[in-house]
């Protein structure tokens, strides 16, 4: 069982950035009025953010980055390691993370670390961090989560590009003697690799004439090689299972109650999925937040990127205890306990 | 694991599917409503009311309602 505590460490504070451009899914070309309706009800998702073409996810993670530091009064030279979790990276090389070290202004004197992971990412981030705070050799850590999901997405492919958004958020973690600390469970199948994937551009098939031919699949779904394929019944059997059966063996191994949980920050897969795996743990609706209808799913970005947006106000102001639980492409999955202690959470930035 | 039980909790998925309409040789994508999201309630089901697994492929390569109850009744 790949279970990990990590005592002594933080949630200082979070903040996310979403591009300005919005698309709303009651317009989607590919959709009849009475379909775009069934999506809208089925899915959640009213509407999500775009990048234009000169955005990128390290320009959204950059400026929730500087936002949270100035909200945090943090110095740039406390900073000692930086985790950027994505799938939409600057370029193939080298890693964003050392591009952000520079941008961002932070010392040379940095653990710097890119790490490709979607739906599950922000989890495996957090632990990452995490384990390089928890002895206190390193005091201060950035972790900038996020994807442009949509620049790999086929505008005619009615199956992903109505369902996500683009987002880059920052979560800030440090060392501190007088805490809990960080709980997590993890796991992973990769017999369910094909469920998520972009074929083509990568080094298994590289980019060749054939990557860009557009093949229709389906009535409604036509995309190319470079473009993301999402298997929508296996990533839904997937999560309805996995998605409770981690967070029910997280609470058994760190005997946790249920009952004594404030929020269930799950990943924004969908509202029909979401909601299937809230009703299987018995879990009440105020427990769980929701930031599909005006998002829709952000990939690594969902659990951040919710609690800035649906939680702010309460966890500025009060104490919680929360569990966050991620799943989806590799097939991966993680869920983690902490508590918070009226963290900083900046306001939604817009760039 | 019962057919006719079967057969109510299949048609229990479509909004307007009386399950006297349906017969194991019903080619369930003909049921008036089928879509994606359907298929998806049948995973639901298949999970909540017989703790079976299906996967993309259960679905795809099944034709008929018989088809469905065979795949779940061997993994229960």
């Amino acid at each position: 069982m790949a279970f990990f505590s990590a005592p002594n460490v933080r949630l200082a504070g979070i903040s996310a950035c979403v591009p300005v451009n919005i698309l709303e899914n009651s317009k989607y070309p590919g959709f009849s009025e009475d379909e775009a309706d069934k999506f809208i009800s089925s899915t959640g998702v009213e509407r999500r953010r775009i990048a234009d073409s000169n955005t990128t996810t390290s320009d959204l993670c950059f400026k929730a980055a500087e936002r949270l530091i100035d909200d945090l009064k943090w110095k740039k030279d406390e900073i000692d390691c930086l985790i950027f979790v994505t799938q939409t990276p600057d370029y193939i090389l080298p890693a964003t993370s050392c591009l952000l070290q520079k941008r961002l202004g932070l010392k040379e004197e940095v653990f710097a670390l890119d790490i490709s992971l979607g739906c599950s990412g922000w989890i495996y981030g957090l632990q990452v961090l995490s384990s390089l705070l928890t002895n206190g050799q390193l005091r201060k850590g950035l972790l900038l989560v996020g994807d442009t999901a949509l620049k790999p997405c086929s505008p005619d492919d009615k199956s992903t590009y109505p369902l996500f958004g683009d987002a880059g958020t920052a979560t800030a973690v440090e060392f501190n003697e007088n805490t809990e600390g960080i709980r997590f469970h993890f796991a992973v199948d990769g017999a369910g690799y094909e469920s998520i994937i972009i074929y083509d551009g990568g080094f298994r098939n590289q980019v060749n004439v054939d990557s860009f031919k557009m093949v229709e699949v389906e009535p409604g779904i036509k995309r190319n090689k470079l473009q993301t394929v999402l298997d929508g019944m296996n990533v839904f059997s997937f999560g309805i299972s996995k998605a409770p059966e981690s967070i029910k063996l997280l609470f058994e191994k760190f005997e946790i109650n249920l009952n004594e949980i404030d929020y269930f920050v799950f990943h924004q897969a969908n509202l029909f999925m979401n909601e299937m795996i809230r009703k299987k743990l018995k879990i009440p609706q105020e427990k769980v937040p929701y930031s599909l209808k005006n998002f829709g799913n952000t990939s690594s970005a969902t659990i951040p990127l919710t609690m800035v947006t649906e939680l702010k106000e309460r966890l500025r102001k009060e104490k919680a205890r929360i569990i966050a639980c991620g799943f989806g492409v590799g097939l991966s999955w993680g869920s983690v306990y902490f508590k918070t202690n009226k963290i900083t959470v900046c306001d939604l930035v817009e760039y | 694991m019962d057919l006719i039980d079967f057969i109510k909790n299949l048609a229990s998925v479509f909004e307007d599917t009386n399950p006297s309409n349906l017969t194991p040789e019903t080619r369930f994508r003909d049921i008036e409503g089928w879509s994606s999201l359907i298929a998806l309630s049948i995973i639901a089901m298949a999970d909540e009311v017989y703790g079976v697994k299906l996967k993309g492929d259960d679905i795809r390569k099944a034709i008929t309602v018989q088809d469905l109850y065979e795949i779940i009744k061997s993994r229960i």
